[in-house]
């Protein structure tokens, strides 16, 4: 729009063509370059809004020392500002993950909240320990942990469990999401890994 | 004309500026792109340093990144009391005991190379002498009656200063010459100054750790910004080529 | 895309402005190095804002905190230092190319009738600027942040009746505290810019409805009728200004010619900034003073207190009058003086060009009078510096006495009728 009276305010005298075509030339790479500064000149502000050392750092993967965690404890730590909750589950509450299956959303975990090496019935690395963060997949309340036959109270026949009061949502001791509740996955495993038979590192992958 | 006077007026704060009496200042030649001396620094800094000053503004892991020291090497060599690696570098010396023995609390280090200069702390280090007069036994050219003891005499060696008489103006006056190590330090004297400029060089770098990269930035930036000069002028002149004067 | 635009068009008269006001505004030929100046500025406050708001992002206005998070914003967000960089030395690259706009207006010129308002809000931008550089300097709550503001903030005190109270209802508290670093933030960050921004705003509108002045001083606009076919400008001039005059051949059409001349301008100026921003944004300690990366302690007074670089040539003022009062007085007073100049200066020929030799010397003296004031206020006390700077005060003010009184009968030169170069 600019250009129209751009071009009657360049000179009045004859063009020659070579001078169009040197202006034309000279206006297209200033042009560029100007762009290509630009965007140069914007790339400090945008890389200003990474995570900084301190997010990094806060961040960083967490060591658990699981050994003194007795059968049927929940222990809670915070990873990246998130709770985390580790469970060792006992064999009867192994065993009796299988016949609730058909209550359940995924029971087979097909949807992607977990690594693969938690892609299996129990959710985990080893069967005994349970490692979730305790967000509630509907809209991020953290749930409580039902045991002792609490749980009995909102699913029927299933005596431990995790329920969210905000909306009454409910997952099973592997975090599995069941029906007819609002919140559509299982709850997510985060990456993690056994250093040793006693101690956890959340955050990463072996 | 005009401008040329002009000019001139523009130049005139560059004279000269007083100098005080005070002790002058050797030339610190530190190198920030001497990885094996800024890891020097800091180990002498971790060992030596720490004890009662803090760079709580830097992180160990900035550090060990810039500085190209492995985490393990790091926590091995440069961190004795089990911190993380990403922990900010911090002292165990509690504030309020160390105002109580010293007078005033340690300043933290980060950022003296900023504040003093390098020259200062290269000659500051090395002007320390034997003051039995004094709390810890040591007074300091550049500083004088500093609070602060001479940490790394174990290096230096006991330095005493030594003056001589001189006739100035028909009145004897004592001349400083110099301080000279007793030679009961670990390192000799063309050592202890390295391993001093080695300990400037590291607080050069922790005032400011992006000082490098900057520079290296800087050059490219330059450089483009000179391509672009070159056409919006070329741009320019086309267009007022037309124009009459 | 033109039925777009004629829409839009007729809602808000976009195209019109910008024709108006940045297409074909017609510019003096021959406006030379010296009016650059303005255009950078401009530039330097949209950098001051910009870079302004990316460090608040990150920075903590408490006094607890304030030192720490400048510093974690050099070392631990990416980039931080450079933006961090970019508005240090945005302040001072403000103040030098400012310093060297108000000098262009005085040697042209450009303050004479019909540019009287022009200049006045120039001179309220200029006193808008030193209140938001100062308290932007208290920010980073280091030593010379600290006692900078206790001397400045205490000056006040010196005010009869009222001053000790009105000092601490600055502070906010009975020393220089954290209230006082919040409430300079506030200022700092929100108040002080938009009433520069509008205060731009307004200096732009005054200065294009009387037309830019040039290095000539004289008129590019003539009244209507009086020039011959020839004697008009060849190019496209917006209506605004070809109803009310004839625009002489003296002119360019603001786009593409003055833009593209501000864009060389502009890579020259930016390679100055960036050398200064990658390689030495200390600059000596010019523009980020060492006993600043120092924190503040209220009970260590540094060995000397200066202000920034600009603001020195005030603050040898000041201290040159030993009395506390009179000495502020002086100061402010240097200040309202560079208000006064279009009524100061009684003559009618604008340019340093046309005008008496006395005139061009008393501007030069005037330049090396202020830098030697600069120097003066920047740099530890002697003295010979109180008796020099006693001497440089007279002389300051003297610029304007002289003026007075020579401009009502001043043998000036013939001015051109056209523009020259």
């Amino acid at each position: 729009m600019s250009n129209v009276s751009a071009d009657a305010n360049q000179s009045a005298s004859n063009e020659q063509p070579q001078s169009s075509n040197r202006r034309k030339f000279l206006t297209v790479a200033t042009s560029v370059i100007g762009g290509v500064g630009a965007v140069g000149a914007a790339i400090p502000f945008v890389a200003s809004w990474n995570p900084s050392a301190k997010a990094k750092a806060a961040g960083a993967d967490i060591e658990v020392d699981i050994s003194g965690v007795a059968p049927g404890q929940l222990i809670r730590v915070m990873w990246r500002s998130k709770p985390v909750w580790i469970v060792r589950r006992t064999p009867e509450l192994l065993a009796s993950l299988e016949g609730i299956e058909d209550q359940l959303r995924d029971p087979s975990s097909e949807q992607e909240q977990q690594p693969l090496y938690a892609q299996n019935r129990y959710r985990s690395i080893k069967e005994e320990y349970l490692v979730l963060v305790g967000i509630c997949t509907h809209l991020g309340c953290s749930p409580q942990h039902l045991a002792d036959g609490a749980f009995a109270e909102y699913a029927e026949g299933v005596p431990e469990g995790f329920f969210c009061p905000c909306h009454g949502s409910k997952f099973d001791m592997a975090g599995r999401v069941f029906q007819g509740v609002p919140a559509p996955l299982n709850l997510v495993v985060p990456p993690y890994q056994f250093l040793t038979d006693t101690t956890l590192l959340i955050g990463s992958d072996a | 004309m005009k401008k040329l006077i002009l000019a001139i007026a523009l130049l005139l704060p560059s004279l000269a500026f007083a100098a005080g009496s005070k002790h002058p200042l050797d030339d610190a030649d530190y190198d920030l792109t001497d990885k094996a001396s800024l890891q020097n620094g800091a180990r002498i800094f971790m060992n030596y340093c720490l004890g009662c000053h803090q760079q709580q503004y830097q992180r160990y892991s900035r550090t060990f990144a810039d500085l190209d020291i492995p985490d393990e090497i790091g926590q091995e060599y440069l961190q004795f009391t089990g911190e993380k690696v990403t922990d900010y570098i911090t002292s165990p010396m509690p504030a309020e005991s160390s105002a109580t023995w010293f007078g005033a609390p340690p300043p933290d280090l980060t950022l003296v190379a900023r504040v003093r200069g390098a020259d200062w702390i290269y000659t500051y280090l090395r002007t320390f002498y034997v003051d039995d007069s004094k709390t810890f036994g040591v007074n300091n050219l550049t500083f004088p009656n500093v609070g602060m003891p001479h940490v790394l005499q174990e290096l230096q060696g006991t330095p005493r200063i030594s003056y001589e008489d001189a006739l100035i103006d028909g009145e004897t006056v004592k001349q400083y010459v110099g301080i000279q190590s007793d030679g009961d330090g670990e390192l000799s004297p063309e050592e202890y100054d390295q391993a001093i400029l080695d300990l400037v060089n590291y607080l050069q770098y922790t005032g400011e750790p992006s000082r490098l990269a900057s520079e290296k930035l800087g050059k490219g930036v330059l450089v483009f910004i000179f391509i672009f000069f070159i056409f919006a002028y070329l741009l320019k002149k086309d267009y007022w080529r037309d124009v009459k004067k | 895309m033109n039925g777009f635009l004629n829409w839009i068009e007729q809602r808000i008269p976009m195209m019109r402005v910008a024709n108006q006001h940045a297409i074909q505004y017609p510019a003096p030929v021959n406006m030379n190095f010296w009016y650059v100046f303005g255009f950078l500025a401009t530039i330097v406050l949209v950098n001051q804002i910009i870079t302004g708001i990316w460090l608040t992002m990150n920075f903590e206005p408490s006094a607890e905190r304030a030192f720490f998070s400048v510093e974690y914003i050099m070392r631990e967000i990416d980039f931080g230092w450079l933006i961090r960089y970019m508005h240090s030395t945005g302040a001072s690259a403000f103040f030098i190319v400012v310093y060297m706009h108000m000098f262009r207006g005085m040697i042209y010129g450009s303050y004479q009738k019909p540019r009287e308002l022009l200049w006045v809000f120039g001179m309220l931008i200029y006193l808008a600027l030193m209140a938001e550089a100062f308290m932007g300097y208290v920010l980073p709550w280091g030593q010379m942040s600290y006692w900078g503001a206790q001397v400045i903030v205490s000056l006040f005190s010196a005010i009869p009746v009222i001053g000790p109270d009105l000092v601490i209802w600055i502070q906010g508290d009975y020393v220089i505290s954290g209230a006082t670093l919040n409430r300079f933030f506030a200022l700092h960050v929100i108040a002080l810019p938009l009433v520069i921004v509008i205060l731009v705003f307004l200096h732009i509108i005054a200065l294009h409805e009387v037309g830019s002045n040039n290095p000539d001083g004289i008129a590019i606009k003539h009244k209507k009728g009086s020039l011959a076919e020839e004697d008009k400008t060849k190019y496209k001039i917006h209506e605004y200004y070809t109803d009310k005059y004839d625009i002489a051949d003296d002119i360019v059409p603001f786009f593409p010619h003055i833009v593209l001349k501000d864009l060389v301008a502009f890579s020259i100026f930016l390679g100055g900034f960036a050398y200064i921003m990658f390689f030495a944004p200390e600059m000596g300690g010019y523009f980020l003073e060492h006993p600043n990366f120092e924190i503040a302690n209220p009970l260590k007074t540094p060995e000397h207190i200066f202000p920034v670089w600009y603001f020195t040539p005030f603050y040898a003022i000041l201290k040159a009058v030993p009395d506390k009062l009179f000495g502020v007085l002086a100061m402010f007073g240097a200040i309202a003086a560079l208000f006064a100049l279009p009524w100061v200066d009684r003559g009618s020929v604008r340019s340093w060009r046309y005008r008496s030799g006395l005139h061009t010397w008393n501007l030069i003296i005037f330049a090396i009078v202020f830098i030697f004031l600069g120097y003066l206020g920047g740099t530890p006390q002697a003295d010979w510096k109180i008796v020099a700077s006693q001497i440089l005060t007279v002389m300051y003010f003297g610029f304007f006495g002289l003026l007075w009184i020579y401009s009502k009968n001043e043998k000036t030169k013939p001015v051109p009728e056209r523009i020259t170069k």
